[in-house]
């Protein structure tokens, strides 16, 4: 016969082998619980005339149990399935439970409630786009690793690039790039028109100037102070001078400045300007300077 | 010992035939002891020095017999000896179907119609958006700020919460041609999503050994003029593919007075990223430094032009995880090509 104290009795001061102690409190961990905490009035073990909801692939079904069938424990519980419509669960609900005690039902209907309310989340949830997590197998990983600094050795990025640009630089890609020698410069001008070889030999003779040039520059630099000095005073005297004295090497020498100011934009800016300075000074050779330019282009 | 000794008298008694064969085999086995078979550690270690010094000494005579011999071809005016060619993965990959040819009309028919071609023939200004996966932390941002200065007109964009499909829309209404998207994992960058759009391809790559401007030695700061770019070694059809799409990030007119380079470098399906800026410079080399002995050919000095780089930019390594047709739809886009760990089998088959 069914005694529900003895029962509880037993499972309570005994051992129940659903109950988890926590910290918080005891919970059942028995699935036709209601509500889930191990109480003389929620134990599914400890009460004859008995109810749930459970939740089955998002449906949701009224699980009853009474005292009549207490004898076959295979036919036990009674399964009444829910519509999903809140409002006609609960009806369900009140027409299948109507004599039974009123906790049990309260408890069945808050139970109700927060199972819609976590199906309708979990349904949201669902849809949102998540990341999944792919894991990839350490040998893999360590195998890629490997392999790519073999890859990384064998590919010598440095050397290709340079090489590249090189040959970039040959083919003529480059039109404006300013910052390499002049000679260079000139062996590629070679490769394309053979105008430019005479003019060659006039820089040839430029190099030879380029020695006095040096000597010259610190003259320079003397005079060069002079010439600003005096420039706020006296205007002509000096710089007349200046062109005097030097004005065979000069002409040469402003060629070459001319040529090769855009390019040495790096090195010795000081240099540059004086040059500078002494293009504004000589007229004459103005238009070769122009022309050679657009060769050069 | 006392073994083979007894095997030797055996076998002297059994045949007459044979005898001559076993005669000469016999000293061999007599021999034949490893280095490795040897319990004495010190014996053992010396037997093994000789042997190594022996190979050493072997191999240099080689190497000296051979390079004689091409020298003394020279010298005689003959063609040398064919130089021997090392055996390389590269040299010895297998043979893929899907190479370009640079003949091929149906690769360049392909080309004018693909996603790319209104960047790439400079009918629209490449306009790139970049943003992070959902939580962002560590390098990543680091790793942006980099990207932001690598690739001219990019902008940098907080993801918040939206759906990767949502800010492909937003892309699209604002008329991007390409989102970057930096994912993070354990706070290091690890993977970059390459959409193209409208409706180009996407790219899935993985993202490795990546190294931030500052942990670079010596390096320079980049300017903003708009950068070379050099793709190198994309030879199959998927290669150039994924190269075009790399392409049409960036403007396509540089600018070469900056002298700024960026690289793209395919070597067995790892693309190397590098960030240069270079220099031309003239290099002095003394031709016939070899002859001394000869009074001609002396202080005739041969000036080359050699390029100079400096690294400045992030560095880092790609490989292609999987390129997908559309804008970004995993679920329900057609993948052109997915890497599948089938694909790892030979060591000599590489597919970009």
């Amino acid at each position: 016969m069914q005694n529900d104290d003895v029962i509880w009795d037993i499972i309570r001061h005994h051992h129940c082998s659903y109950m988890a102690k926590i910290q918080t409190g005891n919970f059942c961990r028995n699935p036709y619980n209601v509500t889930g905490i191990c109480n003389r009035s929620s134990c599914p073990l400890a009460n004859s005339r008995y109810a749930t909801i459970r939740d089955h692939d998002g449906i949701f079904y009224l699980y009853m149990k009474t005292i009549e069938r207490a004898h076959m424990p295979n036919k036990l519980w009674e399964r009444v399935k829910l519509p999903k419509n809140y409002m006609k669960a609960l009806e369900i609900i009140d027409k299948h439970l109507e004599y039974w005690p009123k906790l049990l039902v309260h408890k069945i209907k808050q139970r109700l409630t927060k199972m819609t309310q976590y199906r309708i989340r979990m349904v949201k949830l669902s849809k949102k786009v998540r990341e999944k997590i792919m894991t990839v197998p350490r040998k893999e990983v360590k195998r890629e690793s490997r392999r790519e600094e073999k890859a990384l050795r064998a590919a010598q990025i440095e050397n290709v690039i340079e090489k590249e640009l090189l040959e970039r630089l040959n083919k003529g890609v480059y039109p404006d790039i300013c910052n390499y020698d002049e000679e260079i410069f000139n062996k590629l001008l070679d490769k394309n028109k053979e105008e430019e070889q005479e003019e060659e030999e006039e820089e040839a003779e430029v190099e030879y100037v380029e020695g006095d040039y040096e000597l010259e520059e610190e003259l320079e630099d003397d005079i060069e102070d002079m010439g600003d000095f005096l420039k706020a005073n006296n205007f002509d005297d000096i710089e007349g001078d200046e062109d005097d004295l030097e004005e065979q090497p000069t002409r040469k020498k402003v060629k070459k400045a001319s040529v090769s100011y855009p390019l040495k934009q790096d090195d010795g800016t000081e240099k540059v300007r004086r040059k500078d300075k002494k293009v504004i000074v000589e007229v004459e050779r103005d238009e070769d300077i122009g022309n050679r330019q657009h060769n050069v282009m | 010992m006392a073994k083979e000794k007894k095997r030797k008298a055996a076998e002297e008694a059994v045949d007459g035939d044979d005898y001559i064969e076993r005669e000469d085999k016999k000293p061999k086995k007599q021999k034949l002891i490893l280095a490795s078979q040897i319990k004495n550690k010190e014996k053992r270690s010396a037997v093994y020095a000789k042997l190594k010094h022996e190979k050493r000494v072997e191999k240099r005579k080689k190497i000296k017999a051979r390079d004689a011999a091409s020298k003394q071809a020279l010298e005689l005016g003959e063609e040398p000896p064919e130089k021997m060619v090392p055996r390389t993965i590269e040299n010895t990959r297998e043979l893929d179907e899907t190479v370009c040819r640079p003949d091929d009309e149906e690769l360049f028919a392909g080309n004018d119609a693909d996603e790319f071609s209104a960047v790439l023939k400079q009918q629209t200004a490449p306009k790139v958006l970049i943003t992070t996966c959902r939580f962002n932390s560590s390098r990543g941002p680091a790793f942006i700020k980099e990207l932001l200065s690598v690739i001219p007109n990019a902008q940098y964009y907080k993801r918040g919460t939206y759906e990767l499909k949502k800010i492909v829309e937003y892309a699209k209404n604002k008329e991007f041609t390409s989102i970057i998207v930096v994912h993070t994992n354990r706070r290091e960058p690890d993977a970059l999503l390459l959409i193209g759009l409208p409706d180009g391809p996407t790219a899935h790559f993985r993202l490795s050994n990546l190294v931030l401007r500052k942990d670079i030695k010596n390096h320079g700061n980049p300017t903003s003029h708009e950068p070379e770019l050099v793709l190198n070694n994309f030879t199959t059809r998927l290669g150039h593919r994924v190269g075009r799409m790399i392409q049409s990030l960036f403007p396509q007119v540089p600018n070469f007075r900056g002298r700024r380079v960026v690289t793209f470098h395919n070597q067995r399906d790892f693309i190397f990223f590098r960030h240069h800026r270079y220099v031309f410079e003239v290099k002095e080399k003394k031709e016939g430094l070899k002859d001394k002995k000869s009074k001609a050919s002396q202080g005739k000095t041969e000036k080359k032009a050699i390029a100079r780089l400096q690294e400045c930019g992030p560095r880092f390594t790609l490989k292609l995880v999987s390129l997908q047709h559309g804008t970004f739809d995993t679920k329900g886009g057609e993948f052109e090509w997915v890497h599948k760990a089938d694909m790892d089998t030979s060591r000599r088959r590489f597919f970009i």
